[in-house]
């Protein structure tokens, strides 16, 4: 092993006080890594970092370099991207599909019930407080049911791993969540540097990802269309920092991407405007909020939505994914209820574990939370992105003592979780190759069926020890495989 | 008593518009207490589009007007006979739960003179609190034609003690909230004998929601619960969300004239 010892071998993935990707708990290799350790152990130091500079080359020239969903930040920074695959065996895989599935299809119903009769709140099984004093219920589609019953066509399941068979959900993102472009370069960049590793490996494909989007799409097209769907990509214009990704699909699916002002409404229908003249349009996946999308429904000023789409949309003319109304699936408070979602509509227990969190608003909730903050991580109810949050063990007595004031000002606004081990992949850093955090983001695509891509896109925290991948703060991506059987 | 309707709006635009988009809440309530005998909406150039009712139980229709335009008029005529129901609102078919209408907008965001007005009051009972609520904005801003505009919020229009019905509105929306008592407008039509008629005839008044009995009208302006005098459009978080006509036009900046006139009269025929 004399690779080791200049910092490129397995011995020197270092830490040992929680669940390795590829060494385990004990630093015995996993079966999924068993090629990746020699792969990592021949590569010798001069093309490792020649390689990575080809990396980070190929995602300039792409254009990649957006931030993920709502993490603001600046958005032509360059996203670091890790050569280190994270890996999952066939059976991991199966059993973590079955979980996203299953939960994808448990917000869907919840969001059709809460614009409908609202069982779940009848039943006493959500606080009602929750659902409709909620900024994201949305009165203005209270009693529509979007084609096929599905309000969240693309569902983002933030997902962290603490040992082999401990996975549990972080968050929800029902609404437009971005970062898909990631899995999609990644992959193309590790097959286009790393073709070896493609013939040794067997690894489920994810290039059909925009083929299934566009079918899912085109299966919820409204009753009244007739003919082969047409679909498209609202975005809200080249200064948003995920247009990358909105132009990348639609290049990928062969659909137009149109913005509000090349959209218009008449009649029964919406249109949009091309060389050939006015093109009905079926599907709209929009990649603008819900305030945004008509003046004359949500805000008034909105410059980059479509005037009457509302009116088109809820008398059955044109199809939005995701449906307007769609967020209130997928706040902070709401997450802690999911669970209870998948007994109460699929009379099943949930097959992925949500993150243990405590309700700053209930006063119990708060007593104990503030006992106990600096072993948490506290979080607003609304934030994302990794501002706003406290990691306990991590921050200083000053933050502890901040958010201390912060919770006892405004409760309602936070909630509170343990501080998880989260699961480490082998990534190269300066000194060689060393443990860093990961979570993960599958796209489960819901239409007329449920479909997942194996695969996703995996966050990496590139600082030593820290456990928050957000790419405002210091995280990067790496490419996620699944082995076939 | 059977109401006649005559509503017409006009838009002028000095530069002619490319096209025009409205959405339109026109169409009385289907609910206790108003039976609409004729009703028609008509826009001069304009593409109706499917009409729904939404969950609110208004009936929402979409129109679009191919330009080049430079005037469009909406116009609404109808009769409805009504009867009343001491406003209290029944028979409306609605998915949105009361609790959804506990949400500030800026038109009613609350501020201290607000809460306080709000808090000055007490009952025991909800109705009577609503009743209360209702005098207490009465009392408070005086009717003025003139002395504030669309923009207008509860809390200026509070700070100003003047307004009009769309600002007692909008204060009884704010102050119910502040109580945790459900909320929203309502734009409708007033048939009015008295002096002023013309001015009201185009009116808005607040729904407060009460357990037991539904949501109740109340109408400040005029210290009272809406009757057979009132016919019910459309309601909403406040002035701009219930607004009869919101509408949207493209074409070259310009000036842009309004003119409303509405007639609700009262006849045997």
């Amino acid at each position: 092993m004399g690779k080791s010892a200049r910092g490129f071998g397995v011995d020197s993935i270092g830490r040992r006080d929680g669940f390795d990707e590829m060494t385990g708990t004990g630093g015995d290799l996993r079966q999924p890594y068993a090629r990746l350790q020699d792969w990592v152990q021949a590569m010798p130091v001069e093309l490792r970092s020649l390689k990575q500079a080809e990396a980070e080359a190929l995602f300039r020239r792409i254009g990649i370099t957006f931030a993920v969903y709502g993490e603001g930040g600046d958005p032509d920074r360059l996203i670091p991207f890790d050569m280190f695959p994270r890996v999952f065996s066939a059976a991991e895989w199966a059993r973590l599909e079955r979980g996203i599935k299953q939960r994808a299809r448990a917000l869907n119903a919840f969001l059709v019930d809460v614009y409908g009769r609202g069982e779940i709140v009848r039943a006493g099984r959500i606080p009602s407080r929750l659902v409709y004093r909620n900024e994201a219920y949305e009165k203005e589609v209270a009693g529509f049911v979007p084609p096929k019953g599905v309000y969240s066509h693309i569902v983002g399941i933030d997902i962290v791993r603490t040992g082999p068979d401990r996975f549990h959900v972080l968050e929800d993102n029902c609404r437009t969540p971005s970062g898909v472009s990631y899995m999609l370069e990644s992959r193309e960049i590790m097959m286009r540097m790393f073709p070896d590793l493609f013939r040794e490996n067997r690894i489920e494909p994810v290039d059909n990802y925009s083929e299934v989007l566009r079918r899912t799409l085109a299966s919820v097209a409204p009753l009244k269309c007739d003919g082969d769907p047409n679909v498209v990509i609202l975005t809200p214009g080249h200064y948003n920092s995920a247009y990358y990704e909105h132009s990348l699909l639609a290049d990928l699916m062969g659909v137009d991407l149109v913005e509000g002002q090349d959209l218009f409404v008449e009649g029964e229908y919406v249109y949009a405007r091309t060389t050939e003249g006015p093109k009905r349009v079926d599907v709209i996946y929009r990649r603008i909020d819900d305030a945004f999308l008509d003046p004359l429904c949500f805000r008034p000023d909105s410059m980059v939505g479509v005037p009457g789409l509302m009116d088109v949309y809820r008398s059955g003319g044109v199809s939005i994914c995701s449906a307007p109304g769609a967020g209130v699936a997928d706040d902070k408070a709401v997450y802690t209820y999911v669970p209870e979602m998948v007994r109460f509509y699929l009379g099943e227990e949930p097959l992925l574990e949500n993150v243990q969190t405590w309700q700053c608003g209930k006063a119990e909730d708060l007593a104990y939370v503030l006992d106990r903050l600096p072993e948490l991580v506290v979080k607003e109810v609304h934030g994302s992105g990794g501002y706003g949050m406290l990691v306990g063990p991590k921050a200083s007595r000053e933050e502890v003592e901040r958010f201390r004031a912060l919770l006892t000002a405004d409760p309602g606004n936070y909630i509170a979780q343990p501080t998880l081990a989260l699961s480490t992949v082998p990534t190269f850093v300066e000194e060689g190759v060393a443990p860093r955090h990961v979570d993960l983001r599958p796209y489960c695509l819901v239409g007329e069926r449920i479909e997942l891509v194996p695969g996703g896109l995996t966050r990496v925290a590139l600082k030593e020890g820290s456990l928050v991948v957000n790419s405002s703060q210091g995280g990067g991506v790496k490419d996620t495989w699944v082995l076939a059987e | 008593m059977l109401l006649h309707v005559d509503h017409v709006t006009t838009y002028r635009y000095e530069a002619p518009v490319r096209s025009a988009v409205q959405s339109h809440r026109l169409t009385p309530s289907l609910c206790e207490g108003q039976r609409v005998l004729d009703w028609e909406v008509t826009v001069t150039g304009g593409t109706p589009g499917a009409g729904f009712r939404d969950g609110a139980g208004d009936f929402v229709q979409g129109w679009t007007v191919a330009g080049p335009v430079s005037e469009i008029a909406v116009t609404v005529r109808g009769r409805v006979e009504t009867r009343d129901t001491a406003g209290v609102l029944r028979g409306l078919r609605e998915s949105v739960p009361p609790e959804a209408y506990l949400r500030e907008t800026p038109a009613t965001a609350l501020d201290r003179g607000l809460r306080d007005l709000a808090l000055s009051v007490q009952a025991a009972d909800r109705l009577d609190l609503c009743h209360q609520l209702a005098g207490a904005v009465a009392g408070a801003i005086a009717y003025a034609p003139g002395a504030t505009h669309a923009h207008t919020t509860a809390a200026e229009a509070l700070a100003l003690a003047e307004g009009v019905c769309q600002d007692h509105a909008h204060a009884l929306i704010a102050c119910a909230r502040a109580q945790d008592i459900p909320a929203r407008y309502v734009s409708g039509y007033l048939f009015a004998d008295a002096e002023g008629a013309a001015q009201e005839a185009a009116h808005a008044w607040a729904e407060l929601h009460v357990p037991g009995l539904g949501w109740v009208g109340f109408d400040p302006a005029n210290r009272c619960c809406p009757d057979a005098r009132y016919i019910r459009l459309g309601s909403g978080f406040d002035a701009q969300a219930a607004a009869p006509i919101r509408g949207i036009a493209r074409g070259p900046a310009g000036r842009e004239a309004l003119d409303v006139r509405v007639a609700v009269l009262t006849g045997e025929q």
